[in-house]
């Protein structure tokens, strides 16, 4: 068939058309062979955890698992607190206050995810004993971050604050993480 | 592949056969008559090792895999018991895990002999380029298999680097979240990279089939760089080159038989001796050896990529370190496409022998810093490592093509040969 072949264009119509099907088609075959990776609805059902804060007294912190993955549960004395509120947002890498990462009226409780935001160590801070970096908070050993009392990245690769996870006070003692 | 002017098998039952499939006629072809230059060196070796140690990958795999159990909570002792019931299973856990350092060593020989003697050079881009693929899948593979015994260098060094992948702008967490089939590095991860670690050498295997198959089309390259031009340049690839690559094999397998026997753990970590806990980091990651230059350039990049005398980020450190990690691998690929100086072998290129000899040094250094904390002095000098190994690729490449003066060539490898045996006597 040559160019000026009035049946042309609608054969390039049926070659559009018949490639546009064929991409539909193989693209709804993969897709579930991807998703298929994706978190089942076991490890889904398993996303959110309740926990008691009484027995927490102040200065100390708990670890707790939510969705495999360690989350740090600190309660934090008034020197903590107000370390975190004075400082400067200007100098922090991320931006945020301490406000915007605790709940109101429940400032002496910070929960996060545990994972350091560069490539996902656990930092340590939890434990009395433990190194808790420059700024009072916590110290990734892998790489060297550096985050403050009330997470936030203030020295070293990591790129965001640990993240605070979605949470509820059910009551004033008891959480729901998830 | 073709038949081609097939000559009649005596032997009836191999006529029969190769009259309808000719396997025989082809591998007479192909590893008999094959005519290669006779001017090999014992670096022409590594191809054949790495085959072998392919192979060996293999078989040893598929027998731990009758044993292994790819679940979080039994994936740790059953590697235990591998070691200590199953009859002989210390030994195929060894030689698998001696084996993969092997392979590496062997496919980063041929690969630097590649490199120093222009292989990559235009005919042989695509070869070039099917090797790269072959070291990339091996780096996959390498690394989902490091996983499997989940100690806590496994479950740490597969937390690490997955989450390379959430430096990725917009979807990185998701592809993440993707790649584990949860929220973290846990049993849906262990089981996929399983399945993985099962298929990728097969994918390898057929790689390597189109990688020997590209090599057969176009000749292998020599010490000279020069190409064959009669049948004075070659020799029948058997018994010549049969017998020098058994020869340098064996050699090479005694040192991996010392490795296995005498220090199985030398190459490994004794961290992954712990069972993998989810709450506990060790103090200093370490990925295996042949993955730490990569792991240098990853950390080298510590700062924020932007618009100068601004706040604008445009590439953050993490996404950097990524970037120059994979673009240390991806550069490879075009490596044939950025050397146009028409002189293949280092021998005659006064200019590219040094810088090459340097970039080699520069990544066995870049592999030392990688075993480091990052910190103190290691990040200047895996900075330092960094920018040599672009350059070498980006800069001095491109002047060389421009600048390097071409020497005068051998007219035959035979009279290069003979001249060299002149010498000698």
């Amino acid at each position: 068939m040559s160019d000026d072949d009035p049946n042309k264009p609608r054969r390039d119509f049926l070659y559009l058309t018949a490639a546009a099907f064929g991409a539909v088609g193989a693209g709804s075959v993969a897709w579930p062979l991807i998703n298929q990776m994706n978190p089942a609805a076991d490890t889904l059902a398993l996303s959110t955890t309740e926990v008691n804060l009484a027995p927490i007294q102040e200065g100390q912190a708990i670890t707790v698992m939510w969705r495999g993955k360690p989350v740090f549960i600190r309660h934090r004395t008034v020197k903590e607190i107000e370390e975190a509120k004075a400082v400067d947002l200007g100098e922090l890498r991320d931006p945020e206050t301490d406000g915007a990462r605790t709940k109101e009226g429940q400032e002496k409780w910070l929960v996060m995810v545990g994972i350091c935001t560069h490539l996902g160590c656990v930092p340590l801070g939890q434990k009395d004993a433990d190194v808790k970096g420059e700024y009072d908070g916590w110290f990734c050993p892998c790489h060297g971050s550096h985050y403050d009392s009330s997470g936030r990245i203030r020295k070293g690769p990591a790129p965001t604050n640990l993240a605070v996870p979605e949470y509820e006070f059910l009551n004033d003692t008891t959480i729901k993480i998830g | 592949m073709g038949s081609g002017n097939r000559q009649k098998l005596d032997n009836p039952v191999m006529e029969w056969v190769d009259s309808r499939l000719p396997v025989f006629t082809m591998m007479q072809k192909e590893y008999g008559v094959f005519p290669t230059p006779k001017n090999f060196n014992y670096f022409w070796n590594f191809g054949a090792i790495a085959m072998v140690m392919l192979i060996t990958m293999i078989v040893t795999g598929i027998a731990l895999a009758m044993h292994y159990t790819a679940h979080a909570d039994y994936a740790f002792d059953s590697v235990e018991r591998i070691m200590r019931d199953v009859n002989g299973g210390w030994l195929l856990r060894y030689l698998h895990a001696n084996g993969a350092s092997f392979f590496f060593i062997a496919v980063y020989i041929h690969i630097f002999r590649g490199m120093y003697y222009g292989s990559y050079k235009q005919p042989r881009e695509l070869l070039w380029m099917l090797g790269v693929l072959i070291f990339l899948l091996m780096m996959a593979t390498a690394f989902m298999g490091y996983v499997l015994p989940w100690g806590q260098m496994s479950f740490w060094g597969a937390t690490v680097i997955t989450n390379l992948f959430s430096a990725i702008p917009m979807v990185g967490d998701s592809i993440v979240t993707l790649l584990w089939g949860g929220f973290s590095v846990d049993n849906p991860t262990l089981n996929r990279f399983y399945a993985l670690h099962y298929l990728l050498p097969f994918v390898i295997v057929g790689v390597v089939f189109l990688h020997v198959w590209a090599l057969h089309v176009t000749g292998s390259n020599n010490p000279l760089g020069i190409e064959p031009k009669g049948p004075q340049d070659t020799l029948p690839f058997h018994p010549y080159y049969t017998m020098k690559d058994t020869f340098g094999l064996l050699a090479f397998l005694i040192v991996y038989a010392a490795f296995t026997f005498f220090m199985p753990n030398a190459l490994g970590h004794p961290d992954n001796y712990i069972p993998a806990d989810p709450l506990v980091t060790p103090a200093h990651i370490v990925p295996e050896w042949y993955f730490l230059p990569f792991y240098a350039i990853l950390r080298a990049v510590t700062f924020d990529i932007g618009i100068p005398f601004t706040d604008i980020v445009l590439i953050p450190a993490k996404l950097g370190g990524v970037l120059a990690m994979f673009g240390s691998i991806a550069i490879l690929f075009v490596f044939p496409f950025l050397d146009k100086h028409p002189v293949r072998s280092s021998r005659f290129r006064p200019w590219y022998r040094p810088a090459l000899l340097l970039f080699v040094v520069t990544v066995l250094v870049l592999g030392v810093c990688g075993g480091k904390p990052a910190e103190g002095f290691w990040v200047p000098l895996s900075q330092l490592g960094t920018v040599y190994y672009f350059a070498f690729f980006l800069v001095l490449i491109p002047f060389f093509n421009k600048k390097e003066p071409v020497l005068e060539l051998p007219p035959s490898i035979n009279d290069a040969v003979l001249k060299k045996n002149e010498k000698a006597a």
